[in-house]
């Protein structure tokens, strides 16, 4: 599939938009400002109501 | 297709394994409540581990580098990794070391946190046993682990939609934008679902009406969409990139192909009989107050809506979500189409997110709707004077004069949804709403791969979240149909079909539909196995008499070494047990 997709922001939502695109073979870029990606889920211990641990 | 040669490890010889172990601390989630160097002590001098470390957390980035850097470093074989549920994380470890250059069926996870660290908090000594029993055993599985490489399967580029309500048309109009052909399945003669009984939407105000005629057109003619109306699903058959429905419209039968479902099959709304004097007249539900708005003849010049009707209780414990911005819509425009109106809203709680709802809650106060709170232990009684409620703030009660009395019922499953969930092999839950894989990381998504849901019929709610679901369903859905190829589990079932004595035990237990007999060259009845439907649960292999069936990565011979890696531990738990320990013991 041709063409690419710029996707703004590395939270959960930016990270599974990212990976159901490039699952389709699409080029992502994701673009995070900060350091790492993960957002506000990788900030929490337990995630309810599963209490996986977020990362 | 088909599964890579079944090699037992032992075969390769037990000096020639190099097997890693790392034990993962989670944090504190498991470090802090056992001694992960202990463990990983422990697991260094068993037999076959050339490598064995602790990792502060072995799913993070640096973590999983650490772990391929090591594969190859060392040189390693196998790898052990000792850490939470293979449930969340074991996908990530198979594809990183596979990355890292060996296969990812050598790859096995000993759950050292949920069925250790977290179960056993106080008792540090005790859970440093067990883990270090646990990996001891996923080491002496690990050591007789094969590799096997994925099963691919082609997909059938073509989709099917169940349900004919908002959801399923835009789930339909995505696939079809995407140039896939989709076939729309609706029951009812018509398209449109539960918005044709809508009056006005919140929070836009528009009429349901003429969302629906914008829609519908749209849909019927949109040239990668067949629409199917009047028309029942009776079975499916088949997996992910291969299934076949058959439908029936009036007395024709029909097959269609397709390599993607989405069920969008909808939910009901609650008809409130018996309940605070139901009667379909002065007492009457939303739906029926959104036909008379809409058709303007709504007579009356004190209204009381009543919420939470049959929600909320023991036998319906759950939130329907929509009825609170619902009621306060209807409220809000019974008052402005008539000030002279005096409308009621009785709540137990109101519920609402968004800024759209607190602006329609706003505007229903200054409107003069009044909002009276009552208590589920006291609730409202409806006689032939009107509304009798115990005002939690007010603490009296107070006689409300109602010529009309709405009810506020909640979206319930439809009594089929769970044939349908058998039909398709999907679950429901206990209030018969469909069960999606993963209640925060899949939501579209059944556990069955190929199959998808949307809408109501997973859980009350309002449009915007079914429009919403619905293209998150066909988004995950076009992954398959795109690719034109998925690539499936290969820890599924082997036969020996010169073992097997065709008993067709293994077929009747099997939830799955993926055996069937076949006979064989010499006229035979024997057993087999579509691989592609097997989910690798192991119950037929379990049961098989003759031992014609084994499941891959859990085969007899891996599970009793297992067995005789944990008997230590086993008995060192009962001696715990006779001095005393009980509750929470490490066994």
């Amino acid at each position: 599939m041709e063409g690419s997709v710029l996707v703004i922001g590395g939270g959960i939502a930016g990270i599974q938009a990212s990976l159901d695109l490039a699952d389709r073979g699409v080029r992502v870029f994701l673009v995070e400002k900060n350091p790492s990606i993960g957002g506000r889920m990788a900030q929490l211990a337990k995630t309810f109501p599963t209490n996986d641990c977020s990362i | 297709m088909g599964p890579g040669s079944l090699r037992s490890a032992a075969e390769a010889g037990a000096d020639q394994l190099r097997i890693g172990v790392f034990v993962c601390h989670c944090g504190t989630n498991i470090a802090g409540f056992l001694d992960v160097d202990a463990v990983a002590r422990e697991a260094g001098a068993s037999p076959g581990v050339v490598y064995s470390v602790t990792t502060m957390y072995a799913c993070s980035e640096s973590g999983l580098k650490e772990i391929s850097e090591s594969i190859r470093k060392h040189n390693l074989n196998r790898v052990v990794i000792a850490a939470c549920s293979p449930r969340t994380h074991e996908p990530l470890f198979r594809e990183v070391c596979g990355e890292a250059g060996l296969n990812p069926y050598l790859v096995e996870m000993a759950n050292i946190r949920n069925q250790c660290s977290w179960v056993h908090m106080d008792d540090k000594e005790r859970a440093t046993k067990k883990a270090a029993a646990l990996v001891r055993m996923a080491v002496a599985k690990a050591a007789r682990l094969g590799p096997r490489e994925p099963i691919e399967v082609d997909v059938d580029r073509r989709a099917v939609v169940i349900g004919g309500g908002i959801a399923g048309m835009n789930a339909a109009l995505d696939l079809g934008d995407a140039g896939f052909d989709t076939v729309l399945i609706e029951r009812e003669p018509d398209l449109g679902g539960r918005l044709r009984g809508l009056y006005r939407l919140y929070p836009s105000g528009r009429e349901a009406r003429e969302v629906l005629e914008e829609f519908i057109p749209r849909v019927i003619e949109h040239r990668h969409i067949e629409v199917l109306t009047a028309t029942e699903l009776t079975g499916v058959r088949g997996f992910i990139g291969n299934y076949v429905l058959t439908v029936r419209t009036g007395g024709d039968e029909r097959e269609l192909e397709a390599g993607v479902i989405v069920v969008a099959s909808g939910a009901d709304v609650l008809e409130p009989h018996g309940l605070f004097g139901y009667d379909g007249e002065r007492v009457i539900t939303q739906l029926e107050l959104a036909r008379r708005m809409s058709q303007g003849s709504v007579e009356a010049g004190t209204i009381v809506m009543i919420q939470c009707v049959g929600a909320r209780l023991p036998e319906r414990e759950y939130c329907s979500r929509v009825c609170c911005a619902n009621a306060i819509k209807n409220a809000s425009m019974l008052v402005e189409e008539d000030s002279g109106r005096s409308v009621y809203v009785l709540y137990r709680d109101i519920q609402g997110y968004g800024t759209e709802f607190e602006d329609w809650f706003a505007r229903a106060r200054e409107a003069g709707v009044v909002f009276a709170r009552y208590d589920p232990e006291r609730p409202p009684l409806v006689d032939s004077r009107g509304v009798r409620i115990y005002d939690l703030l007010l603490g009296e009660e107070v006689l409300l004069p109602a010529d009309l009395i709405v009810l506020s019922t909640p979206m319930v499953a439809r009594p089929d949804a769970r044939s349908l969930g058998q039909m398709l092999r999907v679950p429901v839950d206990k209030d018969g709403f469909f069960l999606e894989a993963h209640v925060k990381l899949r939501p579209v998504d059944f556990a069955t791969e190929g199959m998808f849901l949307c809408g109501a019929a997973r859980w009350p709610c309002r449009i915007s979240e079914a429009c919403a679901q619905a293209s998150a369903a066909a988004s995950r859905a076009l992954v398959p149909l795109v690719n034109g190829k998925v690539v499936v589990e290969p820890v599924v079932v082997d036969i020996d079909e010169a073992i097997c004595r065709g008993c067709g035990l293994c077929r009747d237990l099997c939830r799955y539909a993926a055996i069937e007999m076949v006979e064989n060259e010499r006229g035979l009845a024997v057993a087999r196995v579509n691989q592609v439907l097997c989910k690798g649960c192991g119950v037929c292999a379990a049961r098989c008499p003759s031992g014609a069936m084994t499941l891959f990565h859990f085969t007899d011979e891996q599970i009793r070494a297992m067995l005789r890696a944990a008997r230590p531990a086993l008995l060192a738990g009962a001696r715990h047990g006779d001095e005393g320990g009980s509750a929470g013991g490490v066994r």
